[in-house]
C-alpha cells in the first residue's frame, strides 16, 4: 500500500513526521474568562457522555459487585476456574504472538517492491472485515467435521484426516487464538510499519558503511528505537485481548462444555443464559486485578513519552 | 550506494548474486505464505455463499463444483423466509455506523482541541481518563447499561447502542487527534487570536481545516468500530424493525438449522462498506496510525 509513504510525505504543515514532533509550549498560562468558557463548553459533550455511559454504569456494576460471596462462588465454579486459566493462555499467547510477527513482518514490508505494496493492501483485509462475519467463517470453516475447509485441505495436502477441532478445550482455544491474531495483527503490522518507517535512513546507511549484517541493524538501531511503540502497543493490545469476547462467542463458542470460556463470554453465560447478572459483573471484575496494573504501566509510559514514535 | 558498493567489492560478485535469489526466493515464499494465511477464511466466505445446496448440509469442497449466484439474488430479492427482512436490517446497520461516525468526529474533536489547543487541562489527563474506558470489562456492563437506559429512556432505541458506541469510540479519536494535533504550530493560534479570533473561530478556521486528513481517519475508525460491535446492539434493541446486521448474524448462529450459505453472502455484504471506506481513505488512515501510535 502507497498509503504509508504517501502520509508521511504530507504529514501536515510542518512536514514529514520525524522523530522528534514539534511540541507546544507546556502551559500556556491559566484560561480566563470567556476562553474558559468555550473551552469547558468543548469538553461539556464528551464529559457528559463519560459521566452518563461511564461512571455511571460502571458505578453501580462496582456497587453490584462488591458482595464477597460472589466470588466465593466464582471460585467454587469448575467452569469459572477454567475460563480464567484460559484468559491468561489467550491474552498470553495472541497478543505476543501477533506483536512479534508484527514486529518482524513490517520490515518484510518496507521492502521496495510493487508487488509487496499490492500485498500489503491485501493484508490489511482481516483488519477492515467486521468482526462477527468474520470469525463466523472460521467457525464454520472449522465445525463442519469432518468436511470443512481447513479438514479438506489437511487431507489434500497431508494425506491424513484433519481433528474435530472443538472436540477438545485446548485445540478449541487455540481456533480462537489463532482467529484474534488473524483478525488484529495487520493492525500492529501497520503500526510498526510507521514507526520504522520514521527511523531516519542515515542511520541504517551509517551503520551499512560500518558493515553490520541485517541483524545486528535490527538489534541494534530497529529495535532500541522501536522498544517504546513496541511496550504501548503491546499493553494497549493486551488490555483489549482482555476484554475482545468476539473470538472465542463465534468461533469455538466456548466448546466443548465451557472448556474453551474465557472469563468475558462466561460473564455473558452467566448474566444473560444463567440468568446470574450479579454473578457475570464479579467475573468480569475479577480481571481488574490483572487488567489495573497493565493500565498503571501504560498510563506512566503515556506521560512520560506521550506516545513518541 | 556506498554501502553496497562495498559490500560488493567485499565479497565476490558470485556470492553476491546467490545472496540476492536466495533473499529474492525467500521473500516470495513469505508472501505466498501471508497470501493463504490471509485469504482463506474469506475465501470459505465465498465457497460457502456460492453453493445453493449449502443450506445446512455438509457438501463441502474445496473448489466450488456447481457455483450460482443464486443466493445473492434471492438476498437482493428478499424472497426466502429467512431473510426477509434483510434490507431494512442493512438500513438499521448503516444510520447507527453514519451517527456514530459523525458524533465521535464532533465530540473527539471538540474535547482534543479544548484540552490539546486551549490547554484547559495537561494532554495526558484526557488521554488517560479516555483509556480507562477499555479496561472496563463488557460483562460489568450489561445490567447496568440495560438499567441506565431504562433511566434515559432509550431502551429499545437505536439511540442508545448510538451514544454507547460512541463512548468506546471517542477515547481513541482523541488519542489520535491529540498526536497530529502536534503537528500543527501553535504559532497559527497565536496569530489568529491577535488577530481578535475567538476561540470558536479558532476551531472552525484554523484547527478543523488543519485536522481534516486527522479527522477524516478518526471518522473511518469510529464507522469501523459501530461495524465490528455486536454487544450493544443485541443488548439494547430488542424490537425486529430495529435488528441490524450484526444482530441478524447472530440469530442465525444460534439457530440450529442455520442456513450457512445466506449467513455467508450477508457476511460479504457486509463487509463490503468499511473496505470500501477503508481503500477510499486508505492514506489517510495510515496517517491515523502513525500518528495516533495506537489502534482503533
Amino acid at each position: 500500500m502507497s498509503g504509508v509513504s504517501d502520509a508521511f510525505a504530507e504529514s501536515g504543515p510542518s512536514g514529514p513526521a520525524a522523530l522528534g514532533w514539534p511540541r507546544l509550549p507546556r502551559w500556556r498560562g491559566r484560561l480566563h474568562g470567556s476562553d474558559l468558557r468555550w473551552s469547558l463548553a468543548f469538553v461539556a459533550p464528551y464529559a457528559v457522555l463519560f459521566t452518563a455511559f461511564v461512571v455511571y454504569p460502571f458505578g453501580y456494576a462496582l456497587w453490584i459487585g462488591s458482595d464477597p460471596k460472589l466470588y466465593g462462588e466464582l471460585l467454587s465454579d469448575r467452569r469459572y476456574l477454567r475460563a480464567a486459566v484460559n484468559i491468561v493462555a489467550f491474552v498470553g499467547i495472541a497478543v505476543n504472538v501477533q506483536m512479534i510477527l508484527a514486529l518482524l513482518l513490517s520490515g518484510f514490508f518496507m521492502r521496495r517492491r510493487l508487488w509487496i505494496k499490492a500485498l500489503l493492501a491485501i493484508y490489511i483485509l482481516p483488519w477492515t472485515l467486521p468482526a462477527v462475519p468474520a470469525y463466523l467463517s472460521f467457525h464454520w470453516m472449522l465445525v463442519a467435521y469432518p468436511q470443512g475447509l481447513a479438514d479438506n485441505l489437511i487431507s489434500l495436502l497431508f494425506g491424513i484426516e484433519g481433528p474435530f477441532w472443538f472436540n477438545r478445550g485446548w485445540l478449541a482455544l487455540g481456533c480462537d487464538i489463532t482467529a484474534a491474531v488473524w483478525k488484529w495483527m495487520p493492525l500492529w503490522t501497520l503500526i510498526f510499519l510507521g514507526g520504522r518507517m520514521a527511523i531516519p535512513q542515515d542511520l541504517y546507511d551509517a551503520a551499512d558503511i560500518d558493515g553490520a549484517s541485517p541483524y545486528r541493524r535490527f538489534v541494534h538501531i530497529t529495535m532500541p528505537l522501536l522498544a517504546n511503540l513496541y511496550i504501548v502497543s503491546t499493553l494497549i493490545s493486551a488490555v483489549w485481548t482482555f476484554g475482545d469476547y468476539a473470538p472465542v462467542l463465534f468461533v469455538s463458542a466456548g466448546t466443548p462444555a465451557f472448556e474453551s470460556e474465557v472469563i468475558p463470554t462466561l460473564g455473558f453465560h452467566f448474566a444473560l443464559d444463567f440468568a446470574n447478572p450479579p454473578l457475570g459483573i464479579a467475573a468480569g471484575l475479577s480481571v481488574l486485578p490483572l487488567l489495573v496494573p497493565i493500565m498503571i504501566v501504560l498510563m506512566q509510559r503515556l506521560k512520560a513519552t506521550e506516545v513518541q514514535l | 550506494m556506498i554501502a553496497s558498493f562495498l559490500a560488493v567489492k567485499r565479497r565476490s560478485p558470485a556470492h553476491y548474486r546467490l545472496r540476492r535469489a536466495v533473499v529474492e526466493a525467500g521473500s516470495l515464499l513469505l508472501g505466498a505464505v501471508i497470501l493463504i494465511w490471509v485469504l482463506i477464511p474469506v475465501y470459505n466466505m465465498f465457497l460457502v455463499a456460492l453453493n445453493a445446496e449449502g443450506h445446512n448440509e455438509f457438501t463441502y469442497e474445496i473448489l466450488p463444483s456447481h457455483p450460482t449466484l443464486q443466493i445473492f439474488t434471492s438476498l437482493w430479492n428478499a424472497d426466502d423466509e429467512d431473510i426477509r427482512n434483510i434490507w431494512p436490517e442493512f438500513g438499521n446497520s448503516i444510520f447507527i455506523g453514519l451517527a456514530v461516525m459523525v458524533l465521535t468526529v464532533v465530540i473527539a474533536s471538540l474535547a482534543a482541541f479544548a484540552i490539546g489547543r486551549m490547554r484547559l487541562a495537561r494532554d495526558w489527563a484526557l488521554s488517560s481518563a479516555a483509556l480507562l474506558t477499555y479496561v472496563i470489562p463488557a460483562s460489568t456492563l450489561i445490567i447496568p447499561f440495560l438499567r441506565i437506559m431504562h433511566v434515559y429512556g432509550l431502551i429499545d432505541s437505536p439511540l442508545g447502542v448510538i451514544a454507547a458506541e460512541v463512548t468506546f469510540a471517542t477515547p481513541y479519536a482523541i488519542l489520535v487527534l491529540q498526536h497530529y494535533a502536534r503537528l500543527i504550530p501553535s504559532e497559527l493560534d497565536d496569530a489568529a487570536r491577535i488577530d481578535g479570533a475567538s476561540v470558536v473561530q479558532l476551531y472552525l478556521r484554523i484547527y478543523v481545516p488543519l485536522m481534516a486528513p486527522a479527522l477524516a481517519a478518526v471518522g473511518t475508525y469510529a464507522l469501523l468500530f459501530a461495524w465490528n460491535d455486536y454487544f450493544y446492539q443485541y443488548m439494547l434493541l430488542q424490537s425486529e424493525k430495529h435488528t441490524t446486521v450484526a444482530m441478524a448474524l447472530e440469530q442465525f448462529f444460534d439457530d440450529d438449522d442455520a442456513p450457512w450459505n445466506y449467513m455467508m453472502a450477508i457476511a460479504i455484504l457486509y463487509a463490503l462498506p468499511p473496505i470500501a471506506v477503508f481503500y477510499a481513505l486508505r492514506r489517510f488512515m495510515a496517517l491515523g496510525v502513525t500518528a495516533g501510535g495506537v489502534k482503533a
